[in-house]
């Protein structure tokens, strides 16, 4: 008996050993998968931001200009129309030619005209505009370099030489010379910022793309959670179970995994096509995500509802409390933390999604700022696909850049979603 | 005064026909129930009733009576109807969609499944307590106000608080609780969460109160304390109680309802029924053959 004990607990022991053994492997295997995980995200994050923190800061040229009237050909500044045509491009021409008399030939003064931004014209007239007095003065700037110029005074100091590309003999002396006196530096790239798309690299910003993401994922959270959480609770709650719920059960399912341009398609043949609402404007594109992002909200809402205990539920029935009063006193509050994460993880997705919007047309080229959810617009991802597809190099940076800024909202937005379910999550 | 089972199918609103295809009672099924299970005074009377879970039959023509302030012990062993039964009695059996019931109800003079009777009226009537303790997730005074709030039994905030206060005395966590009103009632031990739930069913008074094992998560102390508390309310309350100690149905109740695989074996008085119960099934399981 005693050694039937001792090869007992023998035999376990070498067990015990190859259990050990595979526990060990396992957490290896598990190491490396998430090892493997951090990895890639490291290298996309450092490649990113290597390549588009450039983007941040702009080349600036300090020049010295004459708002001549002679060379705006404005006599009254009440009048809009001269105002309009007025020739500022050439105030900032004469600028350069009085700052470098040594370049006079056609072709260095050619050189010249390229310096500046062609959009910062349209600064100069605005400056005007507001400032009546300078009329036939003179004043100091620090104006947006173009993007030639700009790309060729980033990699000034590189290993393997500065990148000359498009820049001309002319223009890297007249680069030197502002560089001896001190009149080029690299700025907080503003524009970026505050502008919207721009044929010029230079002038090109993100917040015409950020603030259309942001009136389309307002209708989208404004449509697709009420609708979620409605079509959620009924389901779970009131629908009787038969053939006609399964139905809708496997549909929702299914719908969840339809490729997201097929609700692009919808969205094209039914607003655009039947409806005949314009295109390239959040409203469409808010209607669009929200058939893309309502099966989640719904499956995520059905799990909350699901996870909340059936007897507070019996509680609540067993003291009087209708249907309803049970939904709205109970279940609702203590589902509604699962049912907001479900909700933002289902806005992130909207906010990375390009291809639908495609089809909807919010992939033109929109300049100005829009005004509100009717007006045309572009988001933040398909701002990326437009300038990942420009020909200057200057956009390469551009579009690292807005992919950081996208990133950064997603992660704000996941951050919050998990922020609040932590908040709000009650134990029982 | 007696009625036998037939007398009782001329009730109002007894349910005769149950859907067609369900199972048809074999002879068995016309058992009759020894002993005494009708009473002279009676507040509630429930005649021939029949609760099927899909095509599967669980109660089997139950009749009994519950008198005026009684406290009734159902006892039998695991799956053979009880909470069944105690849950039609409140129809929280409505919430489940195959849960079929049949017979009759009667709660005073009211039909508990007529159609003109609402469910949430009835449940101001007869209140509930479950196997686990099941506080809300709130604050231990919004607990016990739920209840009136919902009913719209109180109007001014200094009567709730007077309702919440003599509930939770009789309940008898007043005494504990009094100075964490506030604090939530899921943060009290297992025993004050079954008397916080005592509490909130007899804050809107109801005539009856149905519990199913309320002491079966509770360790002893918890348990007598519950005991005693169920001996206070019978004076004000009438209660049907679940058990499957028979200790325990020996001590708290007047009367004692042996349950069988379905059907309802015996009733009488609850001295009677552990020490001469009068069919042999009750005898095996009191004396513990079986369950
Ligand atoms: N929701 C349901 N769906 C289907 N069958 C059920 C359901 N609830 C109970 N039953 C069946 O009805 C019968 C009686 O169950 P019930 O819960 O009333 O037993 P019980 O006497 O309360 O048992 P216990 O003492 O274990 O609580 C059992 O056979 C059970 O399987
Ligand atoms: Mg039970």
């Amino acid at each position: 008996m005693i050694e039937d004990h001792q090869k007992k607990a023998e035999q376990v022991a070498r067990g015990l050993k190859r259990r050990y053994r595979a526990e060990k492997r396992f957490r290896f295997y598990g190491i490396m998968a998430v090892a493997f995980g951090l990895l890639a995200v490291a290298v996309l994050f450092t490649d990113i931001i290597t390549k588009g923190s450039g983007a941040f800061r702009q080349t600036y040229i300090q020049l010295t200009v004459h708002y001549d009237p002679e060379v705006l050909d404005i006599t009254d500044l009440r009048d809009e129309s001269q105002v309009a045509l007025g020739n500022f491009s050439g105030v900032i021409r004469q600028g350069l030619y009085d700052r470098f008399p040594q370049f006079s030939s056609r072709n260095d003064k050619r050189e010249l005209n390229k310096m500046i931004s062609s959009g910062e014209g349209f600064e100069l007239r605005d400056r005007l505009v507001e400032n009546p007095s300078l009329l036939g003065r003179s004043e100091t700037l620090w104006l947006v370099a173009d993007d030639d110029i700009d790309t060729y005074f980033k990699s000034y100091g590189d290993s393997g030489g500065a990148f000359t590309g498009r820049v001309s003999e002319t223009q890297r002396a007249v680069v030197e010379g502002l560089k001896q006196s001190g009149d080029i530096r690299l700025k907080l790239n503003t524009n970026f910022f505050t502008k919207g798309d721009s044929r010029e690299p230079e002038q090109a910003g993100i917040w015409g793309a950020v603030v259309g993401s942001f009136f389309t994922l307002v209708i989208t959270l404004a449509l697709s959670f009420p609708i979620g959480v409605a079509a959620a609770i009924y389901l779970e709650e009131f629908a009787p179970r038969n053939r006609w719920t399964d139905l809708i059960e496997v549909n929702i399912n299914n719908l969840a995994a339809v490729p997201s341009i097929i609700f692009g398609l919808l969205g094209l043949a039914i607003f655009i096509n039947f409806f005949e609402v314009p295109r390239s404007i959040p409203v469409i594109g808010g209607l669009v995500l929200t058939l893309m992002t309502l099966p989640t909200i719904i499956i995520t809402s059905r799990a909350a509802i699901k996870a909340v205990p059936p007897s507070i539920r019996e509680a609540a029935i067993g003291i009087g409390a209708s249907p309803m009063q049970v939904v709205m006193h109970h279940v609702l509050p203590l589902a509604m933390p699962g049912m907001l994460t479900g909700a933002i993880i289902g806005m992130a997705q909207a906010l990375g999604e390009t291809a639908p919007l495609l089809m909807i047309g919010m992939v033109a080229f929109i300049v100005d700022i829009p005004s509100g959810p009717a007006s045309p617009a572009t988001v933040l991802p398909v701002q990326i696909f437009l300038w990942a597809d420009s020909p200057e190099r200057a956009f390469v940076e551009k579009t690292s850049a807005a992919i950081m800024v996208l990133l950064a909202f997603l992660i704000l937005m996941n951050t919050t979603a998990i922020w609040l379910r932590k908040r709000l999550e009650r134990r029982w | 005064m007696t009625m036998t089972a037939n007398e009782a199918r001329d009730l109002p609103g007894a349910v005769k026909a149950v859907k067609e295809g369900y199972t048809v009672h074999d002879s068995s099924a016309d058992y009759q129930t020894v002993g005494s299970p009708f009473v002279a005074e009676p507040k509630m009377r429930i005649r021939n009733v029949d609760v099927f879970y899909g095509s599967e039959q669980a109660l089997f023509n139950v009749s009994v009576d519950i008198g005026k302030n009684e406290v009734i012990a159902m006892i039998g062993p695991s799956g053979c109807g009880k909470s069944t039964f105690l849950r039609s009695i409140n129809r929280m059996n409505d919430t489940i969609d195959i849960c079929k019931v049949s017979g009759s109800f009667i709660l005073d003079e009211d039909d508990i499944y007529a159609k003109s009777m609402d469910v949430v009226a009835l449940r101001a009537r007869v209140g509930m307590v479950f196997q686990k303790p099941n506080p809300f997730p709130k604050s231990i005074y919004d607990n016990v106000a739920y209840g009136p709030k919902l009913h719209g039994l109180v109007s001014r905030k200094s009567d709730l608080d007077e309702v919440v206060e003599t509930s939770l005395k009789r309940a008898g966590l007043w005494g504990e609780v009094k100075d964490r009103l506030l604090k939530p009632g899921t943060g009290l031990s297992g025993g004050q969460q079954q008397r916080l739930c005592i509490a909130r069913a007899i804050a809107i008074s109801p005539d009856v109160i149905l519990m199913d094992e309320p002491c079966s998560a509770l360790d002893p102390i918890a348990t007598a304390r519950i005991e005693e508390l169920i001996a206070e309310l019978s004076e004000n309350y009438t209660i049907a109680i679940v058990t499957h100690s028979m200790q325990q149905a020996a001590r708290v109740s007047q009367r004692t309802a042996y349950f069988h695989l379905g059907k309802l074996i015996e009733v009488n008085d609850t001295e009677r029924v552990f020490t001469n119960p009068e069919h042999e099934l009750t005898e095996a399981y009191i004396t513990g053959r079986f369950g």
